[in-house]
């Protein structure tokens, strides 16, 4: 050790020394503290999916004691509230997915379509105004977008069908399309950006338009940032809460025509959460059953997501 | 002459292609107007039915029965208590974290773990944050429909949106940066306190902003949690003539907050009601697209002003 260059033990009298080595020490243990102190922080992110689970878990596992699972999945009623009570999850989840199909068939073409017009086509004036007013649509909050579908769109859907109910689906699904809209050209766009310009040019070289190579080479290369874009819509449709409780009603109602009202999964929590039942009654847990199947179906969505963009990507 | 007739026919082919390029060209531009003409719907229908309500009263007006005489004094207050404590937890919190996984955390499967967990929270639907708060933060630890359980409620849903933000202004600083500040014999926590923090502070400020505005327009978390829908008086002051001159009382004080007011005017089956949602909406509106407008204006000052 005496040997290497540098080494100023002997040099500074001893009481510099310590001094010297006293402060490097509380410097190293004040970062090793300041360091724990942020990876405390990033574990936060992780205590909180701990305690969404232990939650739902814990509050599910009773309401299973009291209700078999076979009630909760084959019932066709549900009527938790009432004497005469029934438990059937798929009444509300025909209303979730129901409305969820209106919004994606709205939201999948535009937002590609978007996408596609703004990373190949669109001038760049065009695209530097765009994406900025696309994030503004995206951040207008779901409760105002709710006001709208119940006293705008509907009114204007029963001009053209005047038997249409007040609360329906219809209304809800298109407007909660037009919100995801945002979501899913912005990140398919980001995804037809990030395909390799020699690929186009190779394209073109071949005498392709604008409009083959966007159809036949952009979208393919990029698909599987297009295919998560989409399972992110699909996420944000069955999670969506504010616009379907507004306009599409409260009743729990199991069908799949988008003409009638129904309540979703999310509806029905709100609808509870408004009243005031009381804290460890059965009423209180389905709540946090529904909620576990809301989690589950959009866990699924997630990993899903994440497995197509790592089997589809192509490595460039 | 067949030669002739074969690039006819080929210069019939390239109009053929062209005109698909042109047809594609307006659809991109109709789908891009199907959502500019819906915010301008939007806006413009509750612009309308709003601001004939809209008056000096109905800022300073608690809710009432009488819907002529009720005004959003209780709720614009809770929001900006809610969104004190928000931002008390959320931006220490998010910036941490960032920072840790940009620029402390070491590649094992600890970090995978938290950098999957981000991925995924994001993704988890707002509702489910209520009920973790539901079942957590009012009855496990007690806190009660407080303004402090919405509060971090609220704080929980837009970490992963500021953690996002923080990583993304972090990874842009170039590496030459923090290996000059080492040179000079920095730690590790003085290169980043020196440099890392203040080089992303826009950036950060970017998705702070993002996120606050996300949260002050989440309805359904609060609603789950229980938030009342009326509430005729206000939280305790936060500041008191004696000493020791704050007060912490309103924390734990219930509430109200814009978007459960603007949900309970619209619930409402009387049209007078309506009115009043719609004036609540379009102040709502004005918020969240004030917050937006501010951080895409920084977003763009940042590109165009930092080059490294």
């Amino acid at each position: 050790m005496s040997a290497v260059p540098g080494d100023f033990s002997a040099a500074p009298p001893s009481g510099a020394m310590s001094a010297r080595l006293a402060y490097r020490r509380s410097r190293i243990w004040r970062e090793k503290l300041i360091e724990l102190a942020l990876f405390l922080a990033a574990l936060v992110s992780v205590f909180t999916t701990v305690g969404i689970v232990y939650v739902l878990v814990k509050e599910s596992v009773v309401f299973f004691s009291h209700v078999p699972l076979a009630d909760f999945l084959g019932d066709t009623q549900w009527t938790p509230l009432f004497d005469d009570a029934h438990f059937g999850i798929v009444v509300l989840l025909s209303g979730t997915l129901t409305s969820s199909a209106v919004a994606l068939a709205i939201a999948i073409p535009l937002g590609t379509i978007i996408a596609m017009y703004l990373s190949e086509f669109a001038p760049f004036s065009v695209r530097e105004v765009a994406k900025p007013f696309l994030e503004l649509l995206g951040g207008v909050p779901t409760i105002v977008y709710g006001y709208f579908a119940l006293l705008f769109v509907t009114p204007i859907l029963q001009w053209f069908y005047p038997e249409l109910p007040g609360f329906n689906l219809l209304s809800a699904g298109i407007v909660m399309g037009i919100m995801i809209i945002p979501y899913v050209a912005s990140i398919s766009e980001d995804a037809m950006r990030a395909v390799p310009m020699n690929l186009r040019e190779g394209s073109y070289a071949m005498g392709a338009t604008r409009f083959q190579t966007a159809v036949k080479v952009v979208v393919p290369a990029a698909f599987s940032g297009i295919a998560s874009a989409y399972i992110l819509g699909i996420s944000r449709a069955v999670g969506e809460t504010m616009i379907l409780a507004v306009a599409a009603g409260l009743q729990p109602n199991l069908t799949f025509n988008p003409l009638e009202p129904a309540a979703t999964i999310t509806a029905y929590i709100v609808q509870v959460a408004l009243g005031d039942l009381p804290h460890g009654s059965v009423g209180y847990q389905t709540i946090f059953a529904a909620g576990l199947t809301l989690l589950l179906f959009t866990l699924a969505c997630n990993i899903a997501g994440h497995m197509l963009r790592k089997s589809f990507r192509e490595a460039y | 002459m067949a030669y002739a007739k074969g690039i006819e026919q080929v210069r019939v082919l390239i109009a053929q292609h062209k005109r698909w390029d042109r047809i594609f060209g307006v659809c991109g531009l109709l789908a891009l107007m199907v959502g500019v003409l819906t915010f301008a719907a939007l806006f413009v229908d509750m612009a309308i039915d709003g601001i004939p309500r809209l008056s000096v009263d109905f800022f300073f007006n608690f809710p009432s029965r009488r819907p002529a005489q009720a005004g959003i004094l209780s709720a614009w207050v809770g929001s900006c208590l809610v969104m004190l404590v928000t931002a008390f937890f959320a931006v220490p919190l998010g910036v941490a974290a960032g920072l840790y996984l940009e620029e402390y955390a070491p590649r094992n499967w600890i970090t995978d773990l938290i950098e999957i967990n981000i991925t995924n929270l994001a993704g988890v639907p707002s509702i489910v944050y209520g009920l973790l708060a539901l079942g957590l933060f009012v009855y496990q630890f007690g806190l009660g429909q407080s303004i402090l359980a919405a509060g971090l409620t609220l704080a929980l849903l837009i970490l992963p949106i500021v953690i996002v933000a923080t990583r993304e202004s972090i990874r842009a600083i170039p590496q030459g940066i923090r290996e000059g500040a080492y040179a000079l014999g920095g730690t590790q926590w003085q290169v980043c306190r020196d440099h890392i923090i203040p080089y992303s502070s826009a950036g950060i400020l970017t998705g702070i902003i993002i996120g606050m505005a996300r949260a002050i327009g989440e309805t359904a978390p609060l609603i789950t949690i229980g938030a009342l829908t009326f509430i005729a008086f206000l939280p305790g002051a936060p500041l008191k003539a004696e000493p020791p001159f704050v007060s912490l009382d309103w924390v734990m004080s219930p509430f109200t907050a814009m978007p459960i007011q603007m949900f309970n005017w619209t619930s409402r089956p009387e049209a007078a009601f309506h009115q009043n949602a719609a004036a609540a909406g379009f102040v709502l509106v004005l918020m969240t697209l004030a917050m937006n407008g501010l951080a895409i204006w920084l977003r763009y000052r940042l590109r165009k002003n930092i080059k490294w």
